[in-house]
């Protein structure tokens, strides 16, 4: 089979299930089609050659739009590739789309979108979670077998755990960020959705590594993920913080991720007891901090660079504000806002000074969890998929979809959510494996064995033929 | 919560309707984020941002060589108005 042909494939797929999903904002049969012709006419071997890949429409992609899903970028075409692409295309995988979002990356539900929300493939009339929604039902519809998406506080493993597939978040620093749209620096990650864990392990092998362009990301040798993800795993010590199973968590989620630590069990890993007691200050951290760096990050959206300008104003102040009132949707300005009040003079101290030490705090927690543990469990989302509008027009309510997220990306450790149950509703469940820093590999390792002896087994009602 | 202050300090023209809107959400928002209060921070100290050890102990440092960058017609293309290889803005005052 050429690799024309599998590209072929998935482009006709995105183009025949988009009109039901929304998930993609561009499809590139262009570029894609001529990067397999490239690569069919070559004799390279290539680790993800041929390989189709979708990609969060805040990922810089050179010729092709970045909107990052709001109407203020809406005609901006990147001119350069971000690091994950260029290694991408580097190792044969040929990007097939940009996909929707939550307008820059702000959501858990995909409908804060300028362009409107994507459904899920498992129920249309539910969200599919985000703000990587359309990178996770990209996946999930089996349109790509991977794809990237960003993560700040959970916006790769919410959607993933909401659509039934892996979603990846790295250690910070351990995928260059070169080319991401920023939101919140000190929280942003290049995340990866799989269809399998081998998928998700195969992208992060190729994207990972120092970058010189982003002086975030660190110096530390990336290994071969590939090579243990196959390991036995007794002997691994699971730690389970019971004190987060309480209150706010549906019970079949509950019931189903409690059925995963048995599971678990039974592949040999061993269950210790955990707490993280200043998870539950998470959220209140995180939209402090997130919407902090956010309300500075997204000043350089002035009309004057690049991006949407209101039209027929007099002077260059009014310009701004118009072209910042126009351009943002709803969640955006909020953010911005919350943001420029807890940062103002007479509020530092109390708001952003206090988050920056209960962040600490929770910091701290994981490194006295990961003496005593390998990996900890927990859901990835409270929640299954909730039905578009339910959550909407109340923004805390929304907000506390990320409780099991934010504290991994507040910390900076890497978290992998993976399918564990079917709801009664036949929804899908996501379990979250957290690791210590740059325990990417034994994360891969228990979560791979976890799918290959406990798969779902059963697909979105929307799925690719 | 005055929005009406808040949205002039980010640079947002708000309608009426929107302080409607925000007010009581960003109250709401405030109220919750205040329970860190409950938490004595004294003698903890501030994680400034989200690097790890590691990379802290990255060196950034690099050689000051001349490189090709963005060039000015391509950097320029994306504006709204240019004019003679400069961004063109609405009148200063």
């Amino acid at each position: 089979m050429t690799i024309r042909t599998i590209i072929e494939k998935a482009l006709n797929n995105a183009v025949k299930l988009n009109p039901q999903l929304n998930s993609f904002l561009s499809i590139e049969n262009e570029h894609a089609l001529a990067q397999a012709d490239t690569l069919d006419a070559g004799t390279d071997d290539l680790s993800l050659k041929g390989f189709p890949i979708a990609v969060k429409d805040n990922i810089c992609t050179k010729g092709m739009q970045t909107t990052c899903g709001s109407r203020i970028l809406q005609n901006y075409q990147a001119h350069f590739n971000a690091t994950a692409i260029e290694k991408l295309n580097a190792a044969g995988a040929i990007v097939v789309g940009k996909t929707n979002m939550d307008e820059f990356a702000m959501g858990s539900s995909n409908e804060s979108s300028a362009f409107g929300p994507v459904k899920n493939p498992w129920d249309i009339t539910r969200v599919p979670g985000g703000s990587s929604g359309g990178s996770a039902v990209a996946v999930a519809s089996g349109v790509v077998r991977a794809a990237l998406g960003s993560e700040t506080g959970g916006s790769v493993r919410q959607p993933a755990s909401l659509c039934g597939i892996v979603g990846f978040k790295p250690t910070y620093g351990r995928i260059s960020r070169y080319g991401l749209v920023a939101f919140a620096s000190s929280l942003d990650n290049i995340g990866i959705f799989g269809q399998t864990v081998r998928d998700t392990a195969g992208v992060l092998g190729v994207i990972a590594g120092r970058d010189e362009r982003d002086s975030t990301s660190a110096n530390v040798d990336v290994p071969d993920y590939l090579a243990e993800i196959n390991n036995e795993i007794s002997g691994k010590l699971i730690g389970v913080p019971h004190a987060l199973f309480g209150e706010g968590l549906d019970s079949e989620v509950r019931a189903s991720v409690e059925q995963s630590i048995e599971n678990f069990k039974n592949l040999g890993a061993e269950i210790v007891d955990i707490e993280l007691p200043h998870a539950k200050y998470g959220i209140a951290v995180y939209y402090i901090i997130a919407t902090a760096e956010a309300s500075s990050n997204l000043a350089r959206y002035d009309g004057v660079r690049y991006g949407f300008r209101a039209e027929e104003t007099a002077a260059l102040r009014e310009m701004y504000f118009k072209t910042r009132e126009e351009g943002f949707g709803e969640e955006v300005k909020r953010r911005i806002m919350l943001g420029t009040y807890v940062l103002s003079s007479g509020y530092y101290d109390a708001y952003y000074a206090k988050a920056q030490k209960v962040r600490s705090l929770v910091k701290q927690d994981y490194e006295h969890a990961f003496t005593k543990c390998d990996a900890i469990i927990t859901p990835t989302s409270p929640s299954v998929a909730f039905k578009l509008g339910e959550k909407s027009r109340d923004p805390l309510a929304m907000y506390l979809n990320d409780v099991y997220t934010v504290s991994a990306n507040l910390a900076g450790v890497p978290a992998i959510s993976v399918p564990c149950g079917i709801s009664s509703e036949g929804l899908p469940i996501g379990l979250q494996l957290t690791g210590n820093f740059w325990s990417e590999n034994t994360l891969l390792n228990l979560a791979s064995r976890y799918e290959e002896h406990f798969p779902l087994g059963a697909k979105p009602k929307i799925f690719a033929e | 919560m005055d929005v009406r202050q808040i949205a002039k300090l980010a640079h947002l023209e708000i309608t009426e309707e929107e302080i409607e809107l925000y007010t009581p959400q960003m109250t709401e928002i405030v109220n919750y984020i205040e329970q860190l209060n409950e938490l004595e921070t004294d003698n903890i100290e501030p994680m400034l941002g989200g690097l790890t050890e590691e990379g802290k102990a990255t060196d950034t440092g690099r050689d000051d060589l001349v490189k090709t960058s963005l060039g000015q017609e391509s950097a320029l293309s994306e504006a709204p108005a240019g004019v003679a290889g400069h961004f063109q803005v609405p009148k200063v005052l």
